[in-house]
């Protein structure tokens, strides 16, 4: 018994690691990864996501309910965002760090100035369950299912749809996509959306965890580059061996020397990572797999 | 025109013109006294230092009403520093230099404090910081209306062990703030007796404490004290809470500052415990007439924390100072000061500053925190002075040595 709560312990280390950095990193790996925007108003997206979450709880909708209303609030947010700004921004990736940065420091002051400081939170649903000595935040389990679940979920949806097969063709081919009477402009919309989306359910997910504050986008956004970075451009093959592999070394890390270290071990997987593997781990997975 | 005329017109026009220099700084006598007003009202921290400006903004009101300072009005130039140590530098410079105010009202973190402080010794300014903190800063150049140590820390602390037990796990931002409050509890807790069964230093912005609510499960700690500090760390209550550790918190930043007992769903904050020298929620008299004021010129404010409270007493203070030095020249408002007996009237009772640290004393409340999040107190510690800096050798009524000190590392003796 005393064996199997030291193993559940580090496996519930592990997931609530590996989760984070799942959830939060998905609508990064869809914009950054694989439409090549260095979106800096990530942050924001799930700060948007989080603040719609907690406004739709309070109002009386279920948890479920208010998570899924965050994400599509911030999906479309971010789908009015590509059309009026992003769109006129692809292939020029300097300029979308400066419009994206200007868009998430706008957001950030806005939502300070119109709805103040900080928001009441909603508390974390569920309780808690004890495994040997010592108990657990059963919703983190909830998180780390959601973070699996987002990632089937991901790869059906590129893999097994039409909806995925347009999306990549268009991203890896625009030219070719639209000689085959594929409305790029439109799947280009749609895909950027997707990804705010994702982002907007990050904070959803997260929302009833934390403190909501404007800034609350910055907790995520290291985590979420170093992810998406270590992943490389293919996103299915690469993020989430790339979030374990982070998880692994941010967990034990953090569980013997600290948070700090936790912190430094992350980045200097990075630096290695950007070093020895500049494709990240999917293009040396797929390049070990030829 | 004969030579002589001429000359004599000459003589004259540099009469005027010498008249009219001297004019000068009599005409800045007699207009506003400047005050500067650095504090974070967006980023990390703004949550708990918007309503120090909103406070600053109120005494002002009411001196200017009430005829100013020495019958000068009150002009304040306010910077909004962004919770950035980059930003206090620029605008310490700025107020100091080019908008050249009389004082500065500047600083909520300890590392913005440790970082405009070289600055105002550089241009030997003056500036209030009306933060609790650390403690140990000994500059003649800064007044300290915030509580510190002993006041916060040698009244929480032995109560606490008394109350829940000996055993003590500290989870500390890390930062000077942090680390040299952590090392306060150390040596309080072994003062008394007590072991530290853990202790643990969380960088700022970070918001996910699994590993550390486990680690403090493991450990055989009779109760918490969180110092953390910020929008971000303050996400562990409500995990905690989740997680259920169950064990009493106690602290010198949380409820007082971030007022986490109305932002959090209860009970994420039951059980918190906090030394504080003001919250809204204090039942006296001189409390509810500063609230009841406070909310008629800011309705919106959602909490009148103690750094509210205490920038009202600096801005009184400080006109207290002025006025009976008949200048705000600082030698001799630092003269006043040395007399011993610069008191005030406050919304948390009689305060009054210490000539040799330039530090305040308190009454401090202990607040704890129910768990429908409702306020009670159960103890209160009457008027506890800042006597440590005093005691360790810090005097500034004979010199200055503008650095700052902790149990580890006193005042040198003489």
């Amino acid at each position: 018994m005393e064996l199997f709560a030291t193993i559940f312990a580090m496996t519930y280390q592990f997931g609530d690691a590996f989760a984070f950095l799942v959830i939060s990193c998905a609508g990064l790996a869809v914009i950054f990864g694989m439409m090549g925007i260095i979106n800096l108003a990530h942050g924001e997206f799930i700060m948007c996501g989080a603040y719609v979450t907690a406004a739709s709880a309070r109002a009386g909708l279920p948890l479920p309910l208010a998570i899924l209303c965050g994400a599509l609030v911030a999906g479309i947010v971010g789908m009015a965002i590509e059309r009026t700004v992003v769109r006129h921004l692809y292939h020029r990736p300097l300029d979308s760090i400066i419009a994206t940065w200007g868009i998430s420091l706008i957001a950030t002051q806005g939502v300070l100035i119109v709805l103040g400081s900080t928001m009441q939170g909603i508390g974390t649903p569920l309780g808690s369950i004890t495994v040997g000595d010592r108990s657990y935040s059963a919703y983190r389990l909830v998180l780390m299912a959601a973070a699996i679940g987002l990632l089937v979920g991901l790869y059906l949806l590129f893999y097994h749809t039409r909806f995925g097969v347009i999306a990549r063709a268009t991203i890896q081919r625009p030219q070719m996509a639209r000689a085959l009477g594929v409305d790029t402009r439109r799947i280009y919309g749609l895909t950027f959306g997707l990804g705010a989306a994702l982002a907007g359910l990050a904070g959803g997910l997260y929302a009833p965890t934390m403190t909501m504050v404007p800034t609350m986008g910055s907790t995520f956004i290291v985590e979420s580059f170093v992810t998406v970075v270590v992943g490389g451009a293919d996103i299915f093959v690469g993020a989430a061996p790339a979030a374990a592999i982070l998880a692994v070394i941010k967990a034990s890390l953090t569980a013997w020397y600290g948070q700090l270290f936790g912190q430094i071990g992350l980045l200097v997987a990075v630096i290695i990572v950007i070093r020895v593997l500049p494709g990240g781990l999917s293009a040396w997975l797929k390049r070990s797999k030829q | 025109m004969t030579q002589r005329v001429r000359l004599r017109a000459l003589a004259a026009a540099l009469a005027g013109s010498t008249a009219l220099l001297a004019a000068g700084p009599l005409a800045a006598q007699d207009g506003p006294i400047k005050i500067g007003v650095l504090e974070d009202q967006s980023g990390d921290f703004a949550a708990a230092t918007n309503v120090k400006v909103n406070a600053i903004q109120l005494a002002t009101d009411e001196i200017n009403a009430a005829g100013g300072i020495a019958g000068r009005p009150v002009e304040l130039v306010i910077y909004d520093t962004q919770s950035d140590n980059r930003r206090y530098q620029e605008f310490m410079r700025r107020v100091l230099q080019q908008d050249e105010v009389d004082v500065v009202f500047a600083g909520f973190s300890s590392a913005s404090r440790e970082a405009y402080r070289p600055i105002v010794n550089q241009f030997d300014g003056l500036a209030f910081y009306n933060n609790q903190y650390e403690g140990g800063v000994c500059d003649a150049n800064m007044i300290v209306t915030g509580a510190v140590p002993e006041q916060q820390f040698s009244t929480l602390i032995p109560w606490m062990m008394e109350t829940y037990g000996p055993n003590v796990y500290t989870l500390a931002a890390d930062y000077n703030f942090g680390q040299i409050s952590a090392e306060w509890v150390r040596q309080i807790v072994e003062e008394n007796g007590g072991t530290m069964v853990g202790e643990e230093f969380i960088p700022l912005g970070v918001s996910q404490f699994s590993q550390s609510i486990q680690n403090i499960q493991g450990s055989e700690a009779d109760f918490v004290v969180t110092l953390l500090v910020g929008a971000a760390q303050a996400s562990y209550y409500e995990q905690a809470a989740s997680a259920d550790v169950g064990l009493p918190m106690a602290s010198s930043v949380n409820v007082g500052q971030g007022y986490e007992h109305k932002r959090f769903t209860p009970p994420s904050l039951a059980d918190m415990h906090v030394t504080t020298n003001y919250i809204e929620e204090i039942d006296t008299p001189e409390s509810q007439a500063f609230v009841e004021k406070f909310r008629a010129a800011y309705p919106d404010e959602p909490y009148i924390n103690q750094e509210a409270a205490n920038s009202y007493i600096a801005m009184n203070l400080y006109k207290q100072l002025v006025e009976r030095a008949g200048t705000t020249e600082h030698d001799a408002i630092r003269g006043v000061i040395a007399e011993g007996d610069v008191c005030f009237d406050g919304p948390s009772g009689t305060v009054c500053l210490d000539p040799k640290s330039q530090h305040m004393s308190h009454t401090i409340f202990l607040a704890k925190v129910e768990d429908d999040h409702s306020i009670s107190f159960p103890k209160v510690w009457e008027d506890i002075a800042p006597y440590w800096l005093g005691d360790a050798g810090c005097d500034l009524t004979q010199d200055d040595p503008s650095a700052q000190y902790t149990p580890s590392n006193p005042p040198p003796a003489n």
